[in-house]
């Protein structure tokens, strides 16, 4: 009797595992089964480079492609170099103290905070005080300081996790502080630091909230000319193809054509962090 | 006084968290001579030994009391730079520890970090320190190939290489044998031995065997305390003091 209740409680358990790890792969498959198969037909090479028509429900969606990749470009410029240098400065100069832990903490929650409410902070910040205006650059940097502390977490594991004695052998040799943090720390703990750009520039370029109100426009019959321009991008044009149009049922193919392009683009950036940690992996094995 | 003195420490006691690691050593080391230091876990003996590049420095509430002087300049001198003091001094670590690059590029590496750029100095160098080191037949058809593919035995060499490439008058070298097997450790040993010529090396050993076949002078460390320096014959065959020879026949430790 006891016996078998053992029994019963080990399949419970391994059935419960096992569904949740199915539950959570279906849900992936079906998102992609249901926009590749609504989308697919719409992909073609008008549809990546021209400009929409007819109430946006022809032609392509070139601007908004345009408009990510460079509101992505411009976040990746800011969080860059200060996520990275964020990083390096609180694991390798920094002490522990309660600063530092007020500081980790801080950074931590940053992460946590709805992207709406940078997309408010943004409008407040860089479109009325910096008067930036509804622009490129106010959305960038929008953008930029809500990837900020995604790279800054996984760059500083990745600082972490490159062994000590690596530091250790450089300043045997009498190395600097920043020349052992070139050529002992940063050389391994690249592809980790990498894995974290791509993170977050992925999440920057689905986002839609931060540039709804710090740049992206509903609709524009040109490119954008500066960086203070206004731009269209790929999650708020899906946005209003599925719930802001005045025919919503033509407007549909165009919004799941925009959904593929957008979910392959982000699963492409994905990917090459795979491949990027796959590789980190394979050195550490070494 | 002997002229042959290259490292004199004088009344050094190192403090980690106000706890004395280290208590009043006194201890000359000779020059092109191979010095052991010896003890059970714990004694202090790599304290001691990382003290005499300064590799303590990071060790967070730390102080140091008294002297090391090399070649006569004190060098926790205020005024004395540490950096040059660590390209005088090499050390070698107790796990084989290349860097995840090409054998070539390790022993490079610190002429790299000295800002040296001139190609064919550094090839000549990587060729004469792997020589040195008593490993370029092993590895000089696949200078470039990663560091990672060599044996353990191998790869400590091509360690001790990379510190030769630099120069420096002395070596440190803590436990450098102790993750290896025992073809392997004959191997540095025999290497270590042909050093000396160039080099004034100080070893620290678990191994009291390996401090018995290799070293000129023993150095027997107990709870942050010099018990004993002598010839090595002589701590070997006649110690002076009881401590020592219980030590040294295994009765602890």
């Amino acid at each position: 009797m006891k016996l078998k209740f053992k029994k019963f409680i080990e399949l419970f358990w391994w059935l419960f595992l096992f569904a949740s790890v199915n539950v959570t792969i279906l849900s992936l498959f079906v998102i992609l089964y249901f926009i590749i198969k609504n989308g697919i037909n719409k992909i073609s090479f008008e549809f990546l480079f021209s400009a929409p028509k007819k109430g946006m429900l022809e032609g392509g969606i070139f601007p908004q492609l345009f408009g990510t990749f460079l509101v992505t470009l411009i976040s990746g410029l800011v969080s860059v170099p200060l996520g990275i240098g964020c990083a390096i400065y609180l694991n390798e100069y920094s002490k522990e103290n309660i600063l530092t832990r007020i500081i980790r903490i801080a950074i931590r929650n940053l992460s946590g905070v709805p992207s709406i409410v940078f997309g408010l902070f943004g409008f407040l910040l860089f479109v009325q005080i910096f008067n930036f205006g509804m622009s490129l650059i106010s959305a960038g940097l929008t953008l930029g300081i809500m990837t900020l502390p995604i790279i800054i977490s996984v760059s500083e594991e990745a600082l972490k996790g490159v062994p000590i004695y690596y530091r250790e052998i450089a300043y045997s040799f009498g190395a600097t502080k920043w020349q052992a943090i070139k050529t002992a720390v940063l050389p391994y703990a690249l592809p980790g630091i990498l894995t974290g750009i791509i993170i977050g520039l992925s999440r920057a370029a689905g986002e839609t909230a931060p540039i709804l109100f710090t740049g992206v426009a509903f609709y524009l019959p040109y490119l954008p000319k500066s960086i203070f321009s206004q731009f269209m991008a790929l999650p708020y044009h899906l946005y209003i193809m599925s719930t802001q149009h005045h025919s919503l049922s033509k407007a549909r193919p165009v919004a799941y054509g925009t959904a593929l392009v957008l979910i392959i683009l982000v699963l492409m950036l994905n990917l090459y962090a795979i491949i990027l940690r796959y590789k980190k992996r394979k050195i550490k094995l070494e | 006084m002997n002229n042959n003195v290259i490292i004199s420490v004088k009344n050094f006691s190192f403090y980690y968290n106000e706890v004395e690691a280290l208590k009043n050593i006194n201890m000359d080391i000779e020059k092109n001579k191979i010095t052991s230091i010896i003890g059970p876990s714990g004694c202090g003996k790599s304290t001691f030994l990382r003290s005499i590049n300064r590799m303590n420095d990071f060790i967070p509430n730390h102080r140091v009391k008294g002297e090391i002087l090399i070649d006569g300049e004190n060098i926790y001198d205020k005024s004395v730079d540490v950096i040059k003091i660590r390209q005088k001094v090499g050390m070698v670590f107790q796990k084989p520890n290349p860097f995840p690059m090409s054998i070539f590029e390790n022993v490079a590496y610190g002429l790299k970090i000295q800002g040296i750029k001139d190609k064919n100095y550094i090839y000549h160098k990587v060729e004469s320190s792997l020589k040195d080191a008593a490993i370029w037949d092993e590895v000089k058809d696949r200078l470039h190939h990663n560091a990672f593919e060599l044996s353990g035995g191998q790869q400590q060499r091509v360690c001790i290489a990379r510190a030769l490439a630099v120069e420096p008058e002395i070596l440190l070298l803590d436990e450098p044998a102790s993750a290896l097997d025992p073809t392997a450790t004959l191997k540095i040993e025999e290497l270590l031995l042909s050093l000396k010529q160039k080099y004034t090396i100080v070893i620290v050993t678990h191994n009291m065997q390996q401090a018995a076949r290799i070293s000129d002078k023993t150095a027997f460390f107990m709870l942050g305390e010099l018990i004993e320096y002598d010839d090595t014959e002589k701590i070997f065959t006649a110690p002076s003091k009881k401590i020592t020879e219980e030590y040294i026949t295994g009765r602890f430790g």
